[in-house]
């Protein structure tokens, strides 16, 4: 397993499990259904919830305040619906961590990050295939993006708007 | 025509970078076949039948004097001398090799030229009218529109990932020459009625291959400085719900068939409204910055005939043909638009020497402002030449083969490479277009039948895009032989139409045939000034199925 935000790899704090009442410590990640029915929602728990990508924005986003860790599940790479999962996320105002995991490729990590994810896990053979090296040197590849509103404050636009007032 | 600064540049180099970075870890095993393959697909790198592929995007079908010298020259040193021009203006090298690619990458780079999100499940290159900024008919230039959604839409970190391939194409002429309906999207320049205001409309769902669906109106009239956060907003939309459990039903024309137009409109805009417009539009400064590229030439005032022009017509019946079929009406008195057809008698549609493309960079250079554009019929067009000029770019282009006088006519065939090339195909196209351009050499005969397509594929993807040809003709294989469907009726542009089928399959052999019956039945039945097309609206199917199933029934 590996998990990675945008400084390197880092250790996980978060306890796995079914079921909110099958908590062991005080920070549960679990699926985001189970979080949905349990009355330990209103608990002192520290709650992180695993989504799948076919989740509706509204249901998830009413629980966006006892949540402090979204996991948006990556079927496969190739599945993209989780890069725009997490936008809506971030546009409707979660303002907590936002993990990808799942059989991502180290390309995908500035992808990601753009998105608005803080941290990629990556789990099986794909972790022990792309060492964290891959994934660090993944962010470097492209220095600016296109698009204005991805994350970076540092976008083609922008630098050229800030260009023309220079001259 | 845009020029790429430093930071297009950059982009293009690095992402060069990132795909001989892909190769290693590829080599290495650090990334697995399956995980490779969607990375080389969106760096234009196809695996064909006899070798690799290399698909090099040309945005919106424009190209200057020193590209196409440079496609020349990759052409000779790292292909087979040759490229091959498709119907969504790209230029594929059908012998790519494989060590070679970072350094043909490193070329195109030097050119402002890459193949980046030529295949693969994202948003593919952008196309648009090939008559943009010269057409009669134009309401505004798409170009500058067409070359912000080339930049919007390259590396798009949240798209590149879709459920299947999505193709956009942009007009901005009263007429479409896009084949907008066939598009995933299409971004139609208008102006609204009552404002008087400039603005787009949005057409979604459209598509070609094995289910042809024609493209709906997703918004009337978007407002133009909206077009990038509503775009964001049906891509997300798409992103989203399109399926991946079928690969066959996963373009965006299922999901809008499956849940309705009006309900994908309505999550559409409900995205749009929630997405934060300042922040992600284009700015009008950034729009203006390349609208600038976009600027009309120099022209000189001339008058509206040349009377050099008339004097030679008078002396040469090929350039008299050649007038008369290849020149398209110019905004601007004393020019025209002149296509350049690459389907010569006996060649193959879209192929280009590099011989050719040196000639024709000569001619862009010297005769058309450094300019030259790519139709998705497979032509070529020097968008504005003086028509004092004609007579000597048609000797140029004589000497190089290039001056057939066929465009729009029945040899003017589109085609796919087919089982040529094709490690899909089902069939061979190019044979089958060479011997149609065989059948109906004649000038005299091409022009008493007048406007006519022909469009062949060689599987049912349809990338020759048979479904909209007048005579669409699809290569199947049935127990074991080649087996060729007809389709009559088909229009890509705005009397947007079908194909309807005509009957069983037919050998290779009786292909010629067949279409000479269908002709033969237009000929008999058309009134005066009624062309191919508008004579099978006028009569229905009936009458050329009962001509086609004559020789059906011969063969079975
Ligand atoms: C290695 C060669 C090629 C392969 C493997 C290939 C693959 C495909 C496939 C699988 C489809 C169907 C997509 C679908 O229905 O979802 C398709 C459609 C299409 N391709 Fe190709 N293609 C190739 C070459 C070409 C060429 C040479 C052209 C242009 C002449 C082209 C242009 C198109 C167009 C216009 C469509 C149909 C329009 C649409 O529904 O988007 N492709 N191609
Ligand atoms: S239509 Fe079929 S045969 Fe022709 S290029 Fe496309 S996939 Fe290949």
């Amino acid at each position: 397993m590996l998990l990675l935000d945008r400084h390197g790899p880092k250790e996980d704090v978060w306890e796995r499990a079914e079921y909110l009442c099958q908590a062991e410590t005080n920070f549960v990640l679990a699926p985001f259904g189970a979080i949905a029915e349990s009355p330990l929602v209103d608990s002192e728990l520290r709650l992180g919830a695993l989504l799948e990508p076919d989740r509706a924005l509204d249901e998830v986003a009413s629980f966006f305040d006892r949540l402090d860790l979204i996991v948006i599940h990556f079927p496969s790479a190739a599945d993209g619906r989780g890069f725009s999962v997490a936008r809506q996320l971030r546009q409707a105002g979660f303002k907590g961590v936002l993990r990808a995991f799942g059989p991502l490729i180290s390309d995908q990590f500035p992808q990601a990050l753009a998105c608005g994810f803080d941290e990629v896990e990556i789990i099986g053979a794909s972790a022990a295939r792309q060492p964290v090296e891959h994934w660090m040197e993944a962010l470097k590849r492209i220095s600016f993006l296109y698009q204005r509103d991805y994350g970076a404050t540092d976008s083609i636009p922008e630098q050229r708007l800030a260009r023309a007032a220079h001259v | 025509m845009y020029l790429y600064d430093e930071f297009d540049e950059r982009l293009v180099r690095e992402r060069v970078a990132q795909f001989a970075s892909q190769v290693e870890r590829r080599l290495s095993g650090a990334l697995t076949e399956d995980e490779f393959r969607p990375l080389r697909l969106k760096n234009g790198l196809y695996l064909q039948l006899h070798s690799y592929m290399l698909r090099v995007a040309i945005p919106y079908g424009a190209l200057n004097a020193r590209q196409l010298r440079q496609l020349g020259f990759i052409a000779d040193v790292h292909d087979r001398g040759y490229g091959h021009f498709t119907t969504r203006t790209n230029l594929q090298f059908h012998w790519a090799r494989l060590k070679d690619v970072p350094t043909v990458l490193g070329l195109l780079a030097d050119a402002g030229m890459h193949c980046i999100q030529t295949s693969g499940n994202c948003i593919r290159n952008v196309t648009a009218d090939p008559f943009a900024g010269v057409a009669f008919d134009e309401i505004e230039d798409p170009r500058p529109v067409a070359e912000l959604i080339r930049q919007w839409s390259s590396l798009h970190p949240e798209f590149e990932w879709l459920a299947r391939k999505f193709k956009i194409a942009v007009s901005g002429a009263a007429q479409d020459r896009t084949v907008m309906k066939s598009h995933d999207l299409g971004v139609r320049i208008v102006r609204d009625a009552a404002s008087g205001e400039i603005g787009y409309r949005i057409l979604v769902g459209g598509g070609l291959g094995r289910s042809p669906m024609e493209a709906q109106i997703l918004r009337d009239f978007l407002p133009r400085q909206d077009l990038l956060a509503y775009l964001e907003a049906a891509l997300r939309v798409y992103n989203l719900a399109g399926r991946r459990d079928n690969k066959w039903k996963a373009r965006i024309k299922f999901l809008v068939h499956d849940i309705g137009v009006e309900a994908f409109r309505a999550q559409v805009e409900d995205e749009f409204a929630r997405i934060d417009k300042a922040k992600t539009n284009a700015r009008p400064a950034e729009e203006a910055r390349i609208a600038a590229f976009f600027a009309a030439p120099p022209y000189e005032n001339l008058p509206g005939v040349s009377r050099k022009l008339e004097r030679s017509i008078a002396r040469d019946e090929e350039l008299a043909r050649f007038v008369e079929h290849n020149l398209t009406r110019h905004k601007r008195k004393g020019y025209a638009a002149l296509t350049i057809s690459l389907k010569p008698v006996g060649g193959i549609p879209g192929d280009i020497s590099s011989d050719q493309m040196r000639v024709v960079a000569d001619l862009a250079e010297q005769y058309s402002f450094d300019e030259a554009r790519v139709t998705y019929a497979q032509n070529l067009v020097l968008p504005h030449v003086r028509l004092g000029d004609v007579p000597h770019i048609f000797a140029r282009l004589k000497e190089q083969g290039l001056a057939s006088a066929n465009v729009g006519l029945i040899t003017d065939i589109v085609s796919c490479p087919g089982l040529d090339y094709c490690g899909l195909a089902t069939a061979r196209s190019i044979p089958i277009a060479q011997a149609l351009a065989q059948t109906f050499a004649d000038p005299a005969r091409q022009k008493d039948i007048g406007e006519l397509s022909i469009k062949i594929s060689g599987c049912i993807n349809a990338c020759g895009h048979h479904h909209v040809g007048a005579i669409g003709i699809l290569g199947l294989e049935k127990k074991g032989a080649e087996s060729y469907q007809f389709t009559l009726g088909g229009d890509p542009g705005d009397s947007y139409a079908l194909g309807e089928l005509l009957g069983p399959g037919l050998p290779a052999e009786k292909v010629p045939e067949a279409v000479e019956r269908l002709v033969a039945v237009y000929l008999a039945r058309r009134q005066p000034d009624e062309t191919f097309i508008e004579t099978t609206r006028r009569l229905g199917l009936a009458p050329f199925k009962t001509a086609f199933k004559e020789i059906a029934d011969a063969v079975a």
